[in-house]
């Protein structure tokens, strides 16, 4: 079974954390002020934060999952 | 029905930001109030190595976001690679850094009498326009007055700049090349790297 999740470039990322204020589920945080990260146990996919990131580095990709 | 998130406190500064330009329209001294969005950024991210100023505190990012999303004022559409690239931002942070120094020179060459108080506001580095009606003769030094122009001019720039990119890519598109992010970004890239030597 495959599930969306957020991946970030995180060698484009500004850190500007418009993605972690649109979360809904508080899985996308700042790293230390250099980097998005995705938290892949709370991220639903539900691509809020692609959408939102004013430089459009966050892609949605599948992830495989154990049914 | 969607449930309305919590707002904080800090989710309001886009009216701090809003009316920082409406009062530099009446008295350029308030332009001074500009230097807090200079250095709170550069304070947090050396303190605690996280661009805390801009994930939460920034009422220019807020009021990008303002415009575009609620207001509908952005075509939301990707902004170019070239754009978000590391050349650029860091070519951005130096063309900055070098007219804000220029900017200080003009401030000390007041200051020592070399030129006569500068009653214009220039935008986007090229267009002087006269702001006469916003200098009130006070007891405050000519050169107070001048760095106030000046930073006046800086500060209106980026926000005629953010607007332009706020219009035709992203709301928050001025986030990725805003001198002051890339900066504290830097520091906190320093700070990490130093931490790791350690």
């Amino acid at each position: 079974m495959a599930r969306k999740i957020a991946r970030v470039d995180k060698s484009l990322c500004a850190a500007c954390g418009a993605c972690q204020k649109v979360c809904p589920r508080g899985a996308i945080y700042i790293f230390k002020g250099i980097y998005a990260a995705v938290d892949s146990n709370k991220c639903i996919g539900c691509s809020l934060c692609a959408k939102e990131c004013p430089a459009s580095i966050i892609s949605m990709e599948k992830l495989e999952v154990e049914a | 029905m969607k449930k309305a998130a919590k707002k904080n406190w800090y989710d309001y500064l886009y009216i701090a930001s809003a009316i920082y330009l409406f009062l530099g329209l009446f008295n350029i001294l308030f332009a001074w109030l500009g230097m807090l969005c200079f250095t709170i950024p550069l304070i947090i991210s050396f303190k605690t190595g996280t661009k805390t100023y801009c994930n939460k505190y920034c009422g220019r990012g807020q009021l990008f976001n303002l415009l575009g999303k609620k207001l509908k004022l952005s075509r939301n559409k990707s902004m170019p690679n070239w754009m978000k690239s590391k050349v650029f931002r860091y070519g951005f942070l130096l063309f900055f850094l070098t007219m804000f120094s220029l900017m200080i020179f003009n401030t000390v060459l007041v200051f020592n009498g070399t030129r006569s108080l500068s009653q214009v506001v220039t935008l986007l580095w090229t267009f002087k326009i006269p702001w006469q009606w916003a200098y009130h003769i006070t007891s405050a030094p000519l050169w107070v007055s001048q760095y106030a122009f000046g930073f006046y001019s800086i500060m209106l720039t980026s926000i005629v700049l953010g607007i332009i990119t706020m219009a035709m890519y992203k709301p928050r598109s001025w986030c990725i090349y805003c001198p002051m992010g890339t900066m504290t970004q830097l520091v906190c890239v320093a700070k990490e790297s130093a931490n790791k030597t350690k």
